[in-house]
């Protein structure tokens, strides 16, 4: 069934040739994996965290990947979206149900709810990365695997949030690669992560001493290990402020593959 | 029925106060929270009437405890910090400080927090005028695009400090997301002529003091504390020219001030006056014929003083350097006749040969003349001998010959000379390590000269070149102009 729903759509497609059904699907990258020190500690006394070889996305989805998604499994258009699973801003900025704006088509994805955006993974046989493994990847500058002590590296990663929200997305896959051949990983959109729901980290990191809180432990030890990793806690930050069925003008995302990584 | 209570609570406090400690008692304390609580909301509910800064929202006039909605909403904002300096402000209303909140003690607040879809991060609120953990913070964190609630009892009177409290706190702050919420004692507060809404802050940008274009957030400089503007209401020019505050003369004068930080302490003055009365950091009892008051970073004060001479009051931070090299400068515009038995004005301005510099005068002539297309080389020379001892015969010595293995000559500098155009290098950006001048070798450090603008570089220079037989040559603004728009600045180069 559902594959004939493609096949007619990709006909459709070829007739009418809408730009989105154009754009091919982005290609992944091959990540070796490994153990690095993380921001959010597994556990108490735990600094490091190991990431199995997994291949991610080179770019973030786009408006023109999504819209086949959406084509293909209509479901998810914004018109007939369940509400549990996406919000009243889910793909607020396209004119219509179907397809994104002029424009719009090569920027990255944004207004997609956590659940949107796994279904989409789901359907290319993939998934959304689990934080580590976007975090290991987010560790690279353009030349190494592991930036992270590097100030200046830090600084232009910092300096997005100087841009307002409001400012047009660049394409995606139109920023430098980093040292995996991965491509916006910094300085675009924020991305969902696979394990959103474990990313409870304190609203407010100043609560970090109390003992009784275990889900601020993270941001305890973020603080005292990687205190002035900037970037990465706003990344933090913003993850934790958002469910599963929220939207934001900022938050794309893009999807990996090998196994789910374990406990 | 618990406020009489509360009242005769009080009452017999004081009198007890009385009977033990003879004539000069202590006046009773207001009992805290613990004498804040009058009950349940009365009436209908209220909306907070919210004020941009400077004005501040007009007395509840309320004698019993009321539910006060308030909703407040967060926007990251570009705007100019400087002139000609943009930079991404994050704000409680879409201004630094964010919204004026006034309630009275007693009153319910049903706090909305509303962020923009806009923005980028999510945020929330802290209160200081909260009674619970978080001051509320936790209960507002707030994604973009959505909206939270929570209800406090505003159980303390007194002047605070709002602000977001998600991490990292010191960025947000540093973005300019702090606000005041007064809550008003029972009775009000007594009636002024004129409130106004100040508060204080530092800011970090990667670009130095007044460099043009987009500035982003600096997180070395705000770690190591070292700002690169200290501002009242978030901009250079919030108050100052057209956006100067105004009162007359005869005038009672309220000012709520807060001091936002992230980092520095406030040294709070108004050049010219002297505050009647303060009600230090935004307490209950006050200290009167204060000249200067301490504003926490994270604390606020309420001073009042009274306006006689007309004229323009400055209010500065008297760390000094702050009000004139990071634009901690706000102006109060008053109004009304002259009170000469009060203050002459000048009453005399003899030449005194002893002062070092000379009048200004020439400067101003030079720097209308250039405006008018007229300026002529020796106009620039005249102007540029008033700076020059005004700024650098400290150092370089009035005769130019600077002090031998510590400040290089300027007269008959080979090292001038030889490259006129590189001066202007040396005195926009300083000059730091070993050079050789007149076959002596110097290793010192000269400052960039931040203070002087294009104008008056260009005047210095040929000044320079024009004097003690140097030989001669003439510098433009625009040479001037060239040479600071094509230096790249260090990162974390400082003022």
């Amino acid at each position: 069934m559902q594959r004939a729903a493609r096949i007619v759509c990709l006909i459709a497609g070829a007739v009418c040739v809408p730009a989105w059904a154009v754009q091919p699907a982005p290609e992944r990258a091959p990540i070796p994996g490994g153990t690095f020190e993380t921001i959010l500690p597994p556990a108490e006394k735990v600094k490091v965290a190991k990431v199995r070889p997994f291949r991610m996305d080179r770019r973030t989805v786009s408006n023109a990947d999504f819209a086949r998604f959406v084509n293909e499994h209509p479901e998810w258009r914004r018109d007939r979206v369940a509400r549990v699973f996406a919000d009243t801003g889910y793909l607020k900025h396209w004119p219509g149900n179907t397809a994104p704006g002029a424009g719009l088509d090569s920027q990255p994805v944004t207004q997609v709810s956590w659940f949107a955006a796994k279904a989409y993974c789901e359907a290319h046989d993939a998934r959304l990365p689990a934080w580590y493994e976007w975090e290991f990847v987010a560790a690279a500058s353009a030349t190494a695997p592991d930036a992270r002590a590097d100030p200046k590296w830090r600084q232009a990663i910092l300096e997005w949030y100087a841009r307002p929200a409001t400012d047009s997305l660049p394409a995606a896959g139109s920023t430098a690669p980093n040292f995996y051949g991965v491509r916006d990983v910094h300085g675009v959109v924020w991305e969902w992560v696979l394990d959103l729901g474990s990313m409870m980290v304190s609203a407010d990191n100043r609560e970090q001493g109390d003992p009784d809180l275990k889900r601020f432990c993270g941001t305890g030890a973020l603080t005292m290990e990687q205190k002035d990793n900037y970037a990465m806690l706003m990344r933090i930050a913003t993850l934790s402020s958002m469910q599963a069925n929220y939207t934001s003008s900022s938050m794309g995302f893009r999807c990996v593959t090998g196994p789910e990584p374990g406990p | 029925m618990k406020i009489w209570i509360s009242i005769a609570a009080a009452l017999l406090l004081v009198a007890c106060g009385q009977q033990t400690t003879s004539t000069t008692s202590a006046p009773a304390d207001t009992g805290g929270s613990r004498s804040g609580d009058f009950g349940p909301p009365q009436g209908e509910p209220v909306n907070a009437v919210l004020t941009a800064p400077p004005a501040v929202s007009p007395a509840t006039g309320r004698h019993a405890p009321a539910k006060v909605i308030v909703e407040l909403e967060v926007q990251e904002v570009e705007r100019e910090i400087a002139e000609g300096v943009k930079y991404t402000f994050w704000t409680f209303g879409g201004t630094v400080p964010g919204s004026f909140i006034r309630v009275r003690q007693g009153d319910t607040v049903e706090f909305h927090l509303k962020n923009h879809p806009s923005s980028k991060m999510p945020h929330n609120i802290d209160l200081h005028g909260v009674t619970g953990p978080g001051g509320g913070a936790a209960s507002s964190f707030t994604a973009p695009g959505h909206r939270t609630q929570f209800t406090f009892k505003a159980l303390n009177q007194g002047l605070y400090v709002y602000h977001c409290a998600t991490a990292p706190v010191g960025m947000h702050v540093a973005n300019g997301m702090y606000g005041l919420i007064l809550v008003e004692p029972p009775e009000g507060l007594s009636a002024v002529d004129h409130e106004f809404y100040v508060m204080q802050g530092d800011f970090y940008t990667v670009g130095k003091y007044r460099e043009k274009g987009v500035q982003a957030f600096d997180m070395q400089k705000a770690i190591d504390e070292n700002p690169t503007y200290v501002l009242f209401n978030g901009a250079e020019t919030a108050l100052t020219g057209p956006n100067a505050l105004k009162a007359k003369t005869g005038q009672r004068i309220r000012m709520f001030v807060g001091n936002g930080g992230p980092n520095l302490v406030s040294s709070f003055h108004v050049i010219g006056e002297i505050f009647d009365k303060v009600q230090y950091e935004g307490g209950t009892h006050f200290q009167e014929n204060v000249q200067t008051t301490l504003i926490p970073a994270g604390g606020a004060v309420m001073v009042e003083f009274h306006t006689e001479v007309p004229g323009n009051y400055i209010l500065v931070d008297h760390s000094i350097f702050r009000a004139f090299n990071k634009g901690a400068l706000a102006i109060l515009e008053v109004s009304g006749e002259q009170r000469a038995d009060i203050y002459s004005g000048k009453q005399a301005d003899e030449s005194y040969l002893s002062d070092k510099v000379g009048s200004l005068a020439p400067v101003a002539a030079a720097a209308a003349a250039k405006e008018a297309g007229t300026l002529t080389k020796e106009q620039q020379i005249k102007a540029g001998e008033v700076l020059f001892k005004g700024t650098c015969s400290t150092c370089h010595q009035d005769t130019g010959l600077g002090l031998p293995n510590v400040f290089p000559p300027l007269a008959k500098s080979d090292y001038l000379l030889a490259d006129k155009k590189r001066a202007i290098g040396v005195v926009v950006n300083g000059l730091s390590g070993p050079v050789t001048v007149n076959g002596s070798a110097f290793n010192s450090v000269m400052p960039p000269m931040s203070q002087l603008n294009d104008d008056e570089i260009a005047n210095i220079l040929t000044y320079v070149l024009n004097t003690w037989d140097n030989d001669g040559g003439k510098i433009s603004k625009e040479e001037v102009k060239a040479v600071r728009a094509g230096t790249k600045r260090p990162e974390g180069a400082a003022h």
